[in-house]
């Protein structure tokens, strides 16, 4: 019985492989991907890397205009962030299993969460694109509104989880709604709060460049630029500035997380 | 003895199969210490959750001061009745990242405003009777620390004093000791029994502990399936009794209470 019941198990999750193996070769040979040839390209690709991308002489003279970009692009993704946060707490509040007001508000700003959140960033500024055309404004939107759809989600979930006893205890000594979300909710999740948020900058500046490219705004428009003019060193400056960048915010959102604590 | 809270006919359905009371009747009187066992499941949380309207009862009446508490339909109603009963919980449910003071201040928010109880301004009168409330409970040293560095048997005493600054007139304690190691359970059980004789609140108990409730109080009720099915004396409690409740008898249940002031010492 017992034999049996592992035999069982053990005979699904190979069924389970062999469909996957299947779908992979499938769809290998209708793409006509080789492995070899993907794997004999790899010392090629980094020869040519060390060629031609990496910072030179000449390149460093466009450093300025580099940062200025750079700058740029990290306010605009920590403005993203920040006033997402403000919307999506609204948002959550009203979703939230706890601090819901009615049920009809919860299933909407729930709906309205899951729609932006589920749409990617990178649509979303093609999308924007048509109302907004070029500018570093569409940018701005893109990013604000795929925020805005995490945050949101994130935030109910922190707040459906920490604050559910807290809440009942004060609903039983009496207190209104905005004692309970002021005193209570807010106090218990703040920190997991501010950590999303921390979160969300990291993950828009590194969505910037990309939204960037697409949207013809801050640095990634700039590495469209110089790649498309094929000059592979200051585009390597450009992946260089935003890796040290990026570095950088992630060991300052880490301090700021652990100051929290 | 006045009759301060009684139940009549009692139910609560959360859907058409599950059950988690029927039909309970019974009555509590002023100053009482009353334990309600029962086994996990049996809707004990759900009977003190019906009597503030943390759950709605689905029929029957719950009256509270002369008055049915089921029929309360407005809001601020309802805040009134509920500044009248304080209220602790098995995992104290205090703002654990705030002080010791302010999750006691807490227990005010039932007086004040939106405005006021949001940002959270409270009076010098309702601040010195904290201090003093936390003295009483042997808390003065840890006033103004942060709620997450006390024990559990701190955190207790800490949703005590947030009761006990409503200035209720009954005190619904929800598995109060059941997180908690035997010598804090005792300090716990021997504050509870306190403010009921000194205070003069009466005290509703849910209990696990057989022993702790034989031991403390005055009047044990019995559930067993959402049924009332003992309620009368700790003393003449019976091995039938048990029985019922449990469905087990003491031997089995490993509670052998001979003499039950002596594990009073015991614990």
């Amino acid at each position: 019985m017992k034999i049996n019941f592992l035999m069982k198990k053990r005979l699904y999750f190979l069924a389970i492989f062999l469909v996957l193996v299947v779908i992979s070769i499938g769809s290998m040979s209708m793409t006509q991907f080789s492995i070899a040839k993907c794997f004999a390209s790899i010392p090629k690709a980094i020869q040519w890397g060390f060629g031609n991308f990496y910072p030179a002489g000449d390149s460093f003279a466009r450093l300025p205009e580099i940062l200025l970009k750079l700058q740029e692009t990290l306010l605009i993704s920590i403005a993203a962030a920040s006033v997402a946060a403000i919307f999506a707490l609204f948002f959550a509040l009203m979703g939230s299993r706890i601090t819901k007001v009615n049920n009809f508000l919860a299933t909407l700003s729930r709906f309205i969460a899951n729609v932006f959140r589920n749409i990617d960033v990178s649509i979303w500024a093609l999308v924007l694109l048509f109302s907004f055309g070029q500018s570093s404004l569409t940018g701005y939107f893109a990013l604000f509104v795929a925020s805005f759809g995490f945050l949101t989600r994130a935030f109910m979930e922190t707040i459906d989880e920490v604050g559910s006893d807290t809440a009942e205890a004060l609903r039983a000594t009496g207190a209104n709604y905005f004692s309970i979300v002021f005193q209570a909710i807010i106090p218990m999740s703040v920190s997991q709060l501010i950590s999303w948020v921390l979160f969300m900058i990291e993950t828009n500046i590194r969505a910037a460049t990309l939204v960037g490219i697409l949207t013809g705004s801050g640095i990634g428009f700039l590495f469209d630029l110089y790649y498309k003019k094929m000059d592979y060193h200051a585009s390597s400056l450009v992946v260089l500035s935003l890796v040290v960048s990026i570095l950088l915010i992630e060991q300052i959102s880490n301090y700021v997380r652990r100051a929290m604590l | 003895m006045k009759t301060l809270l009684q139940f009549k006919n009692v139910s609560k359905h959360y859907d058409k199969k599950t059950v988690a009371l029927s039909d309970v009747s019974f009555s509590v009187n002023e100053g009482e210490l009353v334990s309600i066992i029962g086994p996990s499941g049996a809707g004990k949380s759900t009977l003190l959750r019906c009597i503030n309207r943390l759950i709605d009862a689905t029929s029957g009446e719950i009256i509270f001061e002369d008055k049915d508490v089921l029929q309360i339909k407005n809001k601020s109603k309802m805040r009134a009745l509920r500044t009248k009963i304080g209220m602790i919980f098995q995992n104290y449910n205090l703002v654990e990242r705030l002080s010791v003071f302010e999750n006691v201040l807490h227990g005010r928010l039932g007086y004040k405003s939106a405005l006021v109880g949001a940002l959270g301004f409270y009076s010098e009168e309702e601040k010195q009777q904290a201090i003093k409330i936390l003295q009483s409970l042997g808390l003065d040293e840890q006033i103004y620390k942060r709620c997450d560095q006390l024990s559990g048997g701190q955190k207790q005493r800490v949703g005590i004093a947030r009761a006990l600054i409503q200035e209720p007139r009954v005190l619904l304690a929800d598995e109060p000791i059941a997180s908690l190691d035997p010598s804090s359970s005792k300090v716990i059980m021997d504050q509870l029994k306190k403010i009921c004789s000194t205070l003069g609140i009466t005290v509703l108990v849910n209990l696990h502990q057989l022993d702790v409730a034989l031991n403390y109080s005055d009047r044990v009720i019995g559930i067993s399936k959402g049924r009332v099915v003992y309620d009368g004396d700790p003393a003449s409690l019976t091995d039938d009794h048990i029985q019922q409740i449990y469905g087990s008898d003491r031997e089995a249940l490993n509670l052998v209470v001979r003499e039950p002031k002596e594990v009073a010492q015991k614990i």
